[in-house]
């Protein structure tokens, strides 16, 4: 099962190589087959999941199989190391109710970002093939329980998207492209250390052997006393807590590591900032719950005041940053960053609402700003450009889609009713009830005033009022006396065409039903969440030591 | 007065060398395909460059079957101790044929070469000549035979580089090795008559015994110790040694850039490993209360320096061959931190990286050789919207230079996995050196990138030029090198296991 939806999107990739560039078409229709079986799979996951599974580390006896589901582990690479035993690296899949809840996000994010890839006309071939490349990748990462298999899904991501960026990209391109693949090489390579350090620290009760298996490194009865980041080896387990955290927070992206994000998102195409926004920068929160917190859990605690106060700045920076910005698409991306702000406060929280309410913020998020973001591609599709003041009175002349903008940029700004709200309620109850965040929690309130400010100015400039006199389209009047208007070199449907509606109105229902009726998502993850926030609670560790 | 030996005495140095001479038959083998190569070159007149190349070809993977037999001998000494035959040698024999194949296969793409008018029979015969010497170099026990081993190889290599005589930058660059090779070989041998001087021994088991026996003056130790690794450092292209390295990479025919970066380099680092892993390793009594400084800690700062160097400088190339001239250099940084942990760990990651080395910098070469023959051209500039024109080579070059990088799912993300490995293996003694291996490897996704930019992200400003077809061949080979880059970088047990195997070097003992 889990190996059928990583890997789908590659097979397509290879048929897709076999097929000659001029058949644009088929190229496009393969790509959107594998997404939408990908589509299927991930339902028929989803109807199997069971919500009673906890998932995180290991059942009693050390076997991942009573606690992560739909496993599926081969040996993939033993070696012989001599003195050190041998070097096994596995094939480990699985899910628990962190990962199930990405897996469905990625699976329905694909098939909007192949949609979304439709108009693309230059070079198609390459450009499919990237992506279905980085669409395995993304899913690998969310599934793979190896830390090895994790770390190679991980990096393969870079490649596809710095060219994605760079030859579909607009005009600075070259200079986005290159600077989010430095930005998040820079990240991952501490994490090779890292998972070097762990290999030799940890051993597999089942077998005796050192692993990289995730499952076994979440569980602090497995690190030698004496290794190098063994439970005695303090400075060298906060090193490597940071350097990890450092890496996840660049794909986050937390403060003051984020100034790769506005760059790539400009320049990216719309699919591409789709994917970006809505399950890219998930791996670095995804990593932080599977792999930084649960393997040094006394230093997560020790971190708490500090993680929840880089969750402040940004979900406060990051508005700010968006309220300045005359870029839609920049504000965007910036809106982005303070969201995710919102998930660093809820996992800083180490409570169960927090961290429910950080996954499904993760989960909406990624839902939401897809939304956003394909609103900005349509109306820069038509205008070529996304300068916010060049626009008016877009209400009266695109009715359908001035509506959706409108629930989308609510949504965005948490109004009671759509998903969005939910998920940072909960952040926030939870923040208020740790005592370490709630001083933080107090302060990031103000995010959501300011989140409210430019949501709602940008809605108005553009949306709102009389066309401007240096508008990027002409007004006409019929026969009728109806005015319209007219976007300079679009032949296209001025509102939204049925492609258009295909992407966004599944994703409208998604965001509607699940501001009213959590449960089809949170009633997945909640005894995962159970499990995380137990074994990173300080009681648990007061028993490891 | 030199007496005459005894007839007796005579006969007994005939059946030594009789003996001996079973244990080195790979090594003859390849030097009588050296003189069959000269002899056909008579006999077939000058227009057969072809028919050579395929010769030396099933010449050199014939001398496999040879080297497989080997693996059934016992690890010895013969030839009185100046030569050893053990896993590792056999390891580098296979490493050095493959390298003269790669050699060879890239040599006949090359259009410059193709034309070269006095034919390619010496060029041939040259190739072998050097692995023969490589095969020594990795191979001998004895200071005086690696210094032969190590001449043999350097004659050849000068030659090679300055094969394109009527070429100005080829004949530059072969005067450049020419006058670097030889003070590095003064010094080499000087380093090796300090050690001499101390214990009136040249082969490397009984050196190690003596320093261990007698004890040595610590200063005079890491004076020798100096100028070898100064000697060697020149053939690796480690820093504060590489002055040579660009201008010579740039003015060779590429083909012999891509043989001097891949095979004269893991030539210099078996060659290291074997004199100090054997003749000096650290620990001996007597050692450690003098001066804090040794061998190893020289090599820890050159590892260094050689990452740093190397990675940075490359930022700035125009020119592709210089570019990878530089990043030969970072590799002999990551390459020497395997030897600095002084383990089997240690050996068999460096193995484990120069096997990855050697697929990945000759498939970039290969590929930039294509290129040239299309473009004339090797600079940055002329790169331009080559990905949509050549397809197979730009995505080939992009996978060897990930590789290079050392990204998953390539090979060289398993050298760079098991270096890595094996400094933490030892806890965090070594962290610092790992840290700088990290960091200037994100450095180096930079400058390698900058290929990929050109070829794909911009647009070429002339329309057309050149011939466009490359041959068959020549794709059949930069998918194979492509395809096993990918490979070994998912499915690396056999190569890894094989390495460890072959970490055993004669008279050592690794833990």
């Amino acid at each position: 099962m889990l190996s059928l939806i990583v890997f789908l999107p590659i097979i397509a990739g290879l048929i897709i190589l076999a097929v000659p560039a001029s058949q644009k078409q088929i190229i496009r229709i393969v790509s959107l087959v594998a997404a939408l079986a990908q589509g299927v799979v991930a339902f028929l996951i989803w109807r199997q999941y069971d919500p009673t599974m906890a998932g995180i580390v290991a059942a009693p006896g050390g076997s991942p199989e009573g606690s992560f589901q739909m496993v599926e582990r081969l040996p993939w690479i033993t070696l012989n190391l001599g003195s050190f035993g041998p070097l096994n690296i596995e094939y480990f899949l699985g899910v628990d109710g962190i990962s199930i809840t990405m897996v469905l996000l990625t699976a329905l994010i694909s098939i909007i970002g192949v949609l979304s890839s439709w108009p693309i006309q230059k070079q198609v071939k390459g450009y499919f093939i990237l992506y279905n490349l980085l669409s395995t990748a993304m899913m690998g990462c969310f599934v793979a329980l190896d830390f090895f298999l994790f770390y190679v899904f991980w990096e393969l991501m870079l490649l596809p998207m710095y060219f994605l960026i760079g030859i579909w990209g607009g005009p600075n391109r070259e200079y986005a492209a290159i600077k989010f693949f430095l930005y998040t090489l820079f990240g991952s390579v501490f994490m090779l250390l890292v998972m070097i350090g762990l290999y030799f620290s940890v051993i597999d009760p089942l077998t005796g052997h050192h692993t990289f298996s995730l499952v076994a490194m979440a569980d602090q009865a497995n690190y030698i006393k004496g290794a190098i980041l063994g439970p005695d080896s303090t400075t060298w387990r906060y090193i490597a807590f940071i350097v990890l955290f450092i890496g996840f927070a660049i794909k986050v992206p937390m403060f003051p590591f984020h100034t790769w994000l506005p760059d790539a998102h400009v320049e990216a195409p719309t699919p591409i900032s789709v994917i970006l926004a809505g399950v890219l920068l998930k791996l670095g929160t995804y990593g932080m719950m599977r792999i930084n917190f649960p393997l040094f859990p006394e230093v997560f605690q020790a971190g708490l005041y500090v993680i929840g106060v880089f969750g402040a700045i940004n979900i406060i920076y990051g508005a700010f940053c968006a309220l300045a910005q005359q870029d839609l698409k920049k504000m965007v991306a910036y809106s982005s960053i303070s969201h995710m702000g919102y998930v660093l406060l809820g996992l800083a929280a180490a409570n169960t609402e927090g961290m429910i309410g950080a996954l499904y913020q993760m989960f909406n998020h990624g839902t939401i700003t897809a939304m956003l973001f394909l609103l900005v591609g349509v109306i820069y599709d038509r205008a070529h450009s996304r300068q916010i003041d060049k626009f008016g009175g877009l209400a009266s002349y695109m009715p359908v889609y001035a509506s959706l903008v409108t629930v989308a940029w609510f949504a965005s700004l948490g109004l009671p009713g759509l998903s969005g709200f939910i998920s940072e309620a909960l952040v926030f109850v939870g923040a208020f009830s740790a005592e370490v965040t709630r001083p933080i929690a107090i302060v990031s309130v103000l995010g959501i005033v300011f989140g409210a400010a430019y949501l709602l100015w940008s809605l108005q400039r553009m949306f709102l009022g009389k066309r401007k006199p240096d508008a990027l389209y002409d007004l006409e009047v019929d026969s009728h006396g109806h005015e319209h208007i007219h976007f300079h070199d679009w032949k296209g449907k001025l509102d939204l065409d049925a492609r258009e509606l295909t992407m966004l109105v599944p994703l409208t229902v998604i965001v509607i039903v699940l501001g009213v009726y959590p449960m089809p998502v949170m009633g997945m993850l909640t005894s995962s969440i159970n499990k995380l926030v137990e074994i990173l609670g300080p009681v648990a560790m007061t028993a490891m030591h | 007065m030199f007496e005459m030996p005894s007839g007796a005495e005579i006969q007994s140095i005939i059946s030594t060398l009789k003996s001996g001479a079973g244990y080195f038959i790979p090594e003859i083998y390849m030097s009588g395909l050296f003189l069959v190569l000269i002899l056909l070159d008579l006999v077939t007149g000058r227009k057969n460059s072809r028919l050579l190349g395929t010769v030396t070809i099933a010449g050199l993977l014939g001398g496999l079957y040879f080297v497989y037999q080997q693996h059934a001998m016992p690890d010895t000494e013969f030839f009185f101790g100046l030569y050893a035959l053990d896993r590792f040698g056999i390891f580098f024999k296979y490493f050095f044929i493959a390298s003269g194949v790669l050699a060879v296969l890239t040599t006949m793409i090359d259009d410059t070469l193709k034309k070269h008018e006095s034919g390619m029979g010496e060029y041939y015969a040259l190739t072998v000549g050097m692995v023969v010497g490589m095969m020594m170099m990795a191979s001998s026990n004895e200071m005086l035979m690696l210094f032969l081993a190590m001449e043999l190889v350097s004659l050849s290599a000068y030659a090679l580089t300055g094969y394109l005589k009527r070429e100005k930058r080829s004949a530059e660059a072969a005067l450049k090795y020419l006058v670097y090779g030889a003070v590095s070989s003064g010094m080499l041998l000087y380093g090796f008559s300090l050690i001499y001087g101390m214990t009136a021994e040249t082969n490397l088991l009984r050196v190690n015994m003596m320093l261990t026996a007698h004890g040595y003056d610590p200063l005079v130790m890491i004076l020798a110790s100096l100028l070898v690794i100064a000697g060697l450092g020149y053939k690796m292209g480690a820093v504060p040694f590489h002055f040579w390295s660009p201008d010579v990479y740039e003015g060779a025919p590429t083909p012999v850039t891509a043989y001097l970066s891949v095979a004269s380099k893991a030539a210099g680092f078996a060659m290291l490993m074997r004199f100090f892993y054997v003749a000096i390793p650290q620990g001996i009594p007597g050692y450690e209360d003098m001066l804090k400084i040794d061998w190893l800690m020289i090599l820890m700062v050159i590892s260094a320096a050689s990452m740093i160097y190397g990675n940075v400088v490359a930022i700035w190339q125009k020119n592709v061959k210089r570019l990878l001239a530089y990043s030969s250099i970072a590799h002999a940084g990551y390459l020497l931190l395997g030897i600095i942990t002084m383990d089997t760990l240690g050996t068999q990651a460096t193995l484990v990286y120069l096997a990855s080395y050697l697929l990945m910098n000759y498939g970039a070469f290969y590929v930039v050789i294509i290129i040239a023959n299309r473009t004339g051209s090797e600079n940055l500039e002329d790169y331009k919207g080559l990905g949509k024109k050549m397809p197979l080579a730009g995505a080939a070059l992009t996978v060897f230079l990930i590789s290079l990088v050392g990204l998953p799912p390539t090979f060289g993300f398993i050298g760079k996995l098991m270096i890595f490995s094996a400094l933490l293996a030892k806890g965090s003694l070594f962290m610092w050196l790992a840290l700088i291996g990290i960091l200037t490897s994100v450095i180096s996704l930079f400058y390698y990138m900058l290929i990929p930019l050109n070829m794909y992200l911009r647009e070429s400003e002339k329309p057309e030029e050149g011939v466009a077809e490359t041959g068959i061949g020549a794709k059949l080979v930069t998918a194979t090198l492509m395809i096993l880059t990918l490979y070994f970088g998912l499915f690396f047990q056999p190569i890894a296991n094989f390495a460890h195997y072959s970490s055993v070097i004669f008279g050592t003992i690794l833990n």
